[in-house]
């Protein structure tokens, strides 16, 4: 018996009055949909294969494609939906644990949607950022809470090593083997332009971009790939990595098949072999050896570097940043129950976490009661995808937000969540050399600064119309934000009023 | 030309004594009175430590060069993501030692405690090295990606001288127990065989060491029974997924 | 209808003080006459005065200033206040009936000495004992408010017009060698005495226009510091900030005017290098206090008052000096009004304090 157990998802519909038998859709298909048949002559497409990437769609010069959700249906079901029915057929058919990337695309409820903002009306005045100074700097890393005067009775600076951000937005950690060389040159170029911070990620520090060290955050992950001293001191600052939005609670793996000459040097592993960041830190099984780490890592960078620690926003997220901000590190990533990923196991990815909406909340709420949100600053990531998210991330607590998902939309990722299979068509994750050479590096890099630069400008707008104009006058300024359609739970954890009152 | 001073730990705290360290000129420093002082070495490129006492957690953390010798035990995260150089302790040694480290030797006299070697690496002309002059704790090289793990097993009569799940996950490097039968019950991601004349004569140099450093006869110890592990192929985490559409 | 602090009320406001450098002390009739001028910039829902200088005879003792809603809150209150304090002197504070000033609490006045041995035992210093001491009867003792707690000066608050305030409290008996004044303009019927302003903590008052928009935010900050900003007003909380950074942190006045209306990075970038790190520090180490939206402020303190607008200048503020006397209001007019001859008027600059001090303070 061999039963086809499910019809492809998409279907490619092409228009034969339009298309001109070019070929570049079977040239730029690295899943090898598109086919010529020579005898025919003409052009066929194996639908089981695409992922609905829109490259072909993006390339074909005539307009002649486009991919359409097919109609064919099970029989509907409100509890069995066809999704639920294909994975139980697929793991059926492969034993094999469901591998999914990018973020959750499941419905469910997005609280920044929920959220709305102030403006000022006559008691106040609201701003116009065109004409007057609206500051969107930020610092990040601990407060002094205290000062400290030389014996001529000035001040002395007294804070621990800061970031300097000129906007309030970083880019997510993405490891090179995750995504593309030239991604991470896009990304390295775009932060350096910006006066902000990329994220190596856990796999290391290309020598190339050793020059952008002054806006590259080292991250350290359990698998500690590529890190050694001149890594550590390269960095502006470190993040050790506890755990990820997509998947909190389990490790990483990728595949030797991706870890070509390149990459085995950054990660400073042999060519082929399987990279695999297990899932804890094994020399951290408790809070009190998160310390240790902490501190490990500042000795062995003279202090001159402020830590970052990365934990997924998870139950008892506020518990945890508490003791993390008692752990000596100087700032906290949390990241949400929708953030991306190169690869994680779906379930996971789905299931496991909470909204970073209620986790900021939380977290901010939690560290003020306990007197010591000055100890860290907070920076928020896991599904921002607008400057309105990235107001309101800073006035649930935030001091800044990581995107990680808009950065590569911005360089031309279209969402098809195929990350995990390497053959990205748009050469951000894959490490194929004729894919990757399909991301000119200087052209991403100009889109991500277009991308920050309007959208800091959106939130110089909004900051504007409250009436604001310094970014730190709207951290945590909760009294900027109502919630809408919220129950009384929601509003308590997200420490707002309901619209109207 | 070598400069050699002496200090005294006892009463300082991690961080002063650490900033002493890195301030002197001398590259050969001996410290007496250690006594859970962390960090010691962390991410020292050039010196020979000497240490009385018992230094406290993340000793040679980042290691990138020169050496560290204790004389006294060792406790958790010792060598962790260590580089290069050599630290050598005459007792035991806590958890977790050598955790992800890509270069350089660890000697441990006696036994070292769970977790130790996991997630070794090797790389280019890195190859981590970690002995382990009696026995240890489960989880011995989990995740080993690369280098070479020795237990000599000493005073253990040839019983097998590691916990449960050694090797768990591994994909590269090899891990050599001197046993006298073959261990079993080993995860199915290793492969085990009996010693061969190329494992023996892989481990030498560090046998050589060991006995240079603790006393002890190398050619005793060599001509024992060995079992080698090292990563099954077939039995790769490649496998294990399925792709959502 | 929610009362102060539970509910947040925006206000708009007038501001005046007169501050005798030399240490000269002048009844309340001037600044009465000054604050009337200025008539239409508030609604009659909340005045108040400060006046410094005024209970020399008790100059060593802490004055608490107290309104009370029932005789229970007063019992419960005076018994926390015996076992904290030495009470050298207790009364009720003398006022006059005034046909515009209805609906008044029971307002009481204690001189107070923190009970040594008490003060020992809390191994605060005695400054510090007095502050948790309000903060904690007008956080927890159900209709009793300590609105003044300062030594040798008092506040002096009602709902009503501010110049009714003034006569209903008899302030022509009092004589100061610093008067502030506000009348206010809230948005919303408070109906209670207690969110009039000046707002005080020790010594510490403030008088406050405008409303600013990064309130929440220095709220959020302020409240991990101890404080509980339970009326919600602008002028609670810039009264908090200026306690913590000048009593708690050691600043100066100057350095808190430049902690909470910094210069804009772009002013902060054309300065010296040494400028530059002054202000980049301040502003970076204490950027939860940046108050932003309008305000002008007068913070009166012993021996000193200090004015201060927003770093735009969205609310109007004058000086005007004549011998050793300053006059500082909201409009010219209200200065004019009792002293039409001055040596100098000016407006100062967003963001930039005028401080001034009793001479004998500044030549120590």
């Amino acid at each position: 018996m061999n039963i086809r157990e499910f019809f492809p998802l998409y279907e490619v519909a092409r228009d034969p009055a339009r298309c001109v038998k070019c070929k570049l859709c079977v040239r730029e298909c690295a899943n090898e949909v598109h086919a010529f048949n020579e005898k025919l002559g003409v052009l066929t497409a194996d639908d089981s294969k695409c992922v609905n990437c829109q490259r072909c769609v993006a390339v074909c010069p005539t307009r002649a494609l486009k991919i359409v959700r097919t109609d064919n249906t099970y029989k509907v079901n409100a509890n069995w939906t066809g999704d639920a029915m294909r994975e139980v057929y697929q793991q059926a058919q492969t034993g094999g644990v469901l591998l999914a990337s990018m973020g959750n695309p499941q419905p469910g409820p997005i609280y920044w949607d929920k959220l709305l903002l102030n403006a000022s009306q006559v008691t106040n005045p609201p701003i116009d950022p065109l004409r007057e100074p609206m500051e969107t700097r930020v610092f990040l890393g601990k407060k002094p809470g205290s000062i400290l005067r030389g014996p001529d009775g000035k001040l002395i600076p007294n804070q621990t090593p800061q970031l300097a951000l000129r906007k309030p937005i970083l880019f997510s950690a993405m490891s090179y083997g995750s995504i593309s060389y030239n991604a991470h040159a896009a990304l390295a170029r775009a932060a350096q332009e910006l006066g902000i911070y990329y994220n190596t990620g856990e796999g290391g520090l290309h020598e190339d971009f050793y020059a952008y060290g002054d806006n590259t955050i080292v991250q350290v992950a359990s698998g500690r790939f590529g890190v050694h001293t001149d890594y550590l001191s390269t960095g502006a600052a470190i993040e050790i990595k506890m755990g990820q939005g997509a998947k909190p609670g389990i490790g990483g793996h990728l595949p030797g098949i991706k870890v070509g000459p390149d990459i085995s040097k950054t990660r400073m592993i042999p060519e082929g072999t399987d990279a695999i960041s297990p899932a804890p830190h094994h020399d951290i099984y408790s809070i009190e050896d998160l310390r240790q780490l902490v501190f490990s890592l500042k000795e062995a960078t003279g202090y001159r570097k402020p830590i970052i620690v990365k934990v997924a926003a998870v139950h008892n997220v506020a518990a945890i940043a508490s003791g993390i901000a008692r752990s000596g590190a100087d700032i906290i990533a949390i990241d949400g129950w929708r953030g991306g990923t190169g690869a994680a196991p779906a379930r996971i990815r789905d299931n496991v976490g909470i909204p970073i909406e209620l986790a900021l909340a939380a977290v901010d709420t939690r560290l003020r009661e306990e007197g010591i949100r000055d100890e860290v600053s907070l920076i928020v990531g896991g599904s921002i995808r607008s400057s309105a998210d990235l107001v309101k991330a800073i006035a649930l607590g935030a001091d800044a937000v990581y995107i990680g998902t808009a950065a590569l939309l911005a360089m031309g990722c279209h969402l098809c969540r195929s990350c995990q299979q390497g053959k990205c068509n748009w050469g951000i994750a894959t490490q194929r050399p004729d894919l990757v050479a399909r991301l000119d590096p200087d052209e991403a890099a100009r889109r991500l600064i277009n991308l920050v630069t309007a959208w800091d400008h959106e939130l110089q707008e909004i900051m504007g119309g409250m009436g604001i104009n310094a970014v730190e006058a709207l951290r945590g300024n909760r009294l900027m934000l109502r919630g809408l359609g919220l129950t009384e739970a929601e509003l308590r954890v997200l420490g707002v009023k309901h619209a109207g009152e | 030309m070598h400069k050699t001073i002496e200090m005294q730990a006892a009463g300082m705290d991690y961080k002063a004594l650490n900033d002493s360290l890195r301030a002197q000129g001398a590259s050969e420093i001996t410290v007496r009175g250690v006594m859970g002082q962390r960090y010691l070495g962390c991410a020292m490129q050039d010196k020979n430590l000497t240490l009385y006492g018992t230094p406290g957690n993340g000793l040679g953390q980042y290691l990138s060069g020169g050496t560290i010798e204790v004389f006294g035990s060792a406790q958790e995260a010792t060598g962790d993501t260590m580089n290069a150089g050599e630290i050598v302790v005459h007792g035991r040694c806590g958890d977790a030692a050598g955790y992800g480290m890509r270069g350089g030797r660890i000697l441990i006299r006696d036994d070292v405690g769970y977790r130790a070697g996991i997630h070794m690496k090797a790389y280019e002309n890195h190859e981590p090295v970690l002995v382990i002059g009696a026995g240890a704790g489960s989880f011995l090289g989990e995740y080993l990606a690369g280098g070479l793990i020795v237990v000599l097993g000493i005073g253990l009569d040839g019983k097998y001288p590691a916990g449960f799940f050694c090797g768990t996950g591994m994909h590269g490097g090899k891990i050599i127990l001197r046993c006298d039968r073959k261990p079993e019950g080993l995860p199915e991601q290793v492969c085990v065989h009996a010693c061969t004349e190329v494992d023996r004569a892989e481990m030498r140099p560090h046998v050589e060491a060991y006995c240079e450093k603790f006393g002890g006869d190398p050619e005793t110890l060599l001509g024992a029974q060995y079992f080698v592990l090292s990563p099954n192929p077939e039995k790769g985490y490649h496998r294990m997924y399925t792709s959502v559409i | 209808m929610l009362r102060e602090g539970q509910v947040r009320i925006p206000a708009g406001c007038a501001i005046s003080g007169i501050f005798h450098r030399d240490g000269t002390r002048e009844d309340g009739t001037r600044i009465m006459q000054s604050i009337k001028v200025m008539h239409d910039r508030s609604n009659g829902l909340g005045g108040g005065f400060a006046g410094y200088g005024i209970y020399p005879e008790y100059k060593d003792y802490y004055a608490l200033h107290v309104f009370f809603d029932t005789q229970e809150a007063r019992v419960a209150c005076e018994a926390f206040l015996d076992r904290h304090f030495d009470i050298v002197n207790l009364s009720k504070i003398p006022t006059r009936r005034h046909p515009r000033i209805v609906d008044e609490p029971m307002i009481w006045r204690y001189f107070v000495r923190p009970l040594h041995v008490k003060l020992e035992a809390s191994q605060l210093d005695e400054r510090e004992y007095v502050a948790r001491c309000v903060i904690r009867v007008n956080d927890q003792i159900d209709g009793a408010y300590i609105f003044s707690s300062g030594k040798n000066m008092g506040v002096f608050k009602a709902v009503g017009y501010p110049e009714d305030v003034g006569a209903f409290y008899r302030l022509e008996e009092y004589k100061a060698y610093c008067w502030t004044c506000h009348g206010r303009y809230p948005t919303n019927t408070p109906g209670w005495w207690g969110g009039a302003h000046p707002f005080a903590l020790l010594d510490t008052t403030v008088v406050h226009n405008g409303e600013i928009s990064s309130y929440d935010a220095n709220r959020r900050a302020i409240e991990m510091f101890g404080y509980k900003c339970n009326l919600q007003t602008d002028t609670e909380v810039i009264t908090y900030i200026v306690d913590y950074l000048g009593r708690k942190l050691g600043m100066t006045h100057e350095e808190i005017a430049h902690v909470i209306a910094a210069p804009f990075w772009q002013t902060i970038e054309r300065m010296d290098e040494e400028q530059k790190k002054y202000y980049t520090y301040l502003r970076n180490a204490f950027s939860s206090l940046l108050i932003t939206g309008p305000f002008s402020i007068m913070v009166g303190f012993d021996g000193g008052l200090m004015a201060l607008n927003d770093r735009l200048k969205l609310r109007s503020l004058v000086v005007g000096e004549q011998g050793d006397t300053v006059y500082l209001a909201s409009e010219e007019s209200a200065i004019r009004t009792i002293a039409p001859d001055l040596d100098r008027l000016y407006a100062p600059r967003g963001g930039e304090p005028v401080i001034v001090t009793l001479n004998e303070r500044s030549a120590q």
